[in-house]
């Protein structure tokens, strides 16, 4: 038996939904503003509509489809 | 804790035979079969009474000998309960099939309900005594959160629990103590005058939040039930992040303490990520090394959403607010 490798991306972009980010990083926001991650697993906003920037808040599943990212 | 008072003929039938078990003071053999013969009162004595049994598996109770938690005969009970309650859950949470992408299905299958939501009532209308009651009525949960999901991680292949334990880590606070979310929610309960000791409210729970806590613990509990168990995580984290931003807004309104504030900020950023890694890694990586698993997780998604809409409408209706 051979061990199976797994995809374990760092950077993972969610349809419609936010970029998942594995591991420590300095995220710097749209006003040039850092943050430093604080958890296994980060979810960075590509929606644009967080209110919580540069942080995911989960708005994006109500806006209309065509505003998702 | 303590064992909790009972509700009715089952619940205290219960009792008197882990008493009899514990104390070794009357015939344990004619308490346990009072227990097997007794009739359940309602569904607040049959939950309590479930409920009371699965808790000997977490933090079990001071007055009950901790053996008992795989007493043949305390099992027997259980398992009867069990059936009858999974029968119904699978009545009521029939899931239609999911197309594919799984995630994608999976996450509008949870977008698809419409339940009520307790979260935009305390947002605008709740006041003081109507939050500070649901917070209580949150303690039985929100004090051993995440620990049902834990009893899956040794069920599951390589791919499906590394994801799991991902997202376990997070809510156990990476190694740190003081960020465990249940913790966290302690902090909340103490700086708003609540009690913060585990399983003090039980006495005072509507049957509601028995029943969600029950599911959780039987999909934890059982293997068989693993696809169901990571399906109710993925919905409460699906509908967790927006709402925990609107209690976080009601607490605020409210005047309430910034340490609950903080449980509930914490969940809209923490549960932005767990939802997508309860969807999309951890229950699409279980459907994918086993395909039969993903009406369970649908089961188990819809189980989540329509044990907390029975909770909420509870609610809603005893406050005057439908």
């Amino acid at each position: 038996m051979t061990a199976e490798r797994f995809d374990h991306p760092d950077v993972v972009i969610c349809p419609g939904g936010p970029l998942l980010l594995r591991g420590e990083h300095l995220v710097a926001d749209a006003d040039g503003r850092m943050h430093r991650t604080t958890r296994p697993v980060s979810a960075v906003c590509r929606c644009g509509k967080s209110a919580d920037q540069p942080w995911c808040d989960g708005t994006h599943k109500v806006l209309p489809d065509k505003q998702k990212p | 804790m303590r064992v909790p008072k009972a509700r009715g003929e089952l619940s205290e039938a219960l009792t008197a035979a882990m008493q009899a078990e514990t104390t070794g003071t009357t015939d344990a053999a004619a308490a346990w079969s009072r227990a097997h013969t007794a009739e359940a009162t309602d569904d607040a004595d049959r939950h309590l009474a479930l409920w009371t049994m699965y808790e000997l598996a977490y933090r079990g109770f001071d007055d009950v000998d901790e053996a008992l938690e795989w007493h043949p005969e305390l099992l027997a009970l259980r398992r009867s309960l069990e059936q009858g309650f999974e029968r119904e859950l699978r009545e009521w949470f029939s899931p239609p099939e999911l197309d594919e992408p799984f995630g994608d299905a999976l996450f509008a299958l949870i977008e698809g309900v419409d339940g009520v939501s307790l979260a935009s009532f305390v947002q605008r209308e709740a006041t003081v005594e109507q939050t500070m009651e649901l917070l209580r009525y949150r303690t039985i949960y929100h004090l051993k959160e995440a620990d049902p999901t834990a009893w899956v991680v040794p069920r599951l292949t390589t791919g499906p629990k590394a994801a799991l334990m991902e997202l376990q880590y997070d809510e156990y606070g990476c190694g740190d103590p003081n960020r465990l979310h249940s913790h966290l929610f302690v902090r909340g309960l103490d700086a708003a005058g609540l009690r913060s000791d585990y399983g003090a409210y039980v006495d005072d729970v509507p049957v509601e939040v028995l029943v969600q806590n029950n599911a959780m613990s039987l999909f934890g509990l059982h293997r068989r039930l693993r696809g169901a168990a990571l399906g109710h995580l993925a919905a409460f984290e699906a509908t967790s992040s927006m709402p925990s931003r609107r209690m976080a807004q009601g607490l605020d309104r409210l005047g309430l303490p910034a340490e609950m504030i903080a449980y509930y900020d914490e969940h809209v950023e923490a549960d932005a990520v767990h939802e997508q890694l309860a969807v999309r890694t951890i229950c699409a990586a279980l459907v994918e090394e086993e395909p039969a698993q993903a009406a369970e997780v649908a089961f188990g998604a819809l189980t989540c959403l329509g044990l907390e809409d029975r909770f909420a409408r509870r609610m809603l209706a005893e406050w005057g607010a439908e």
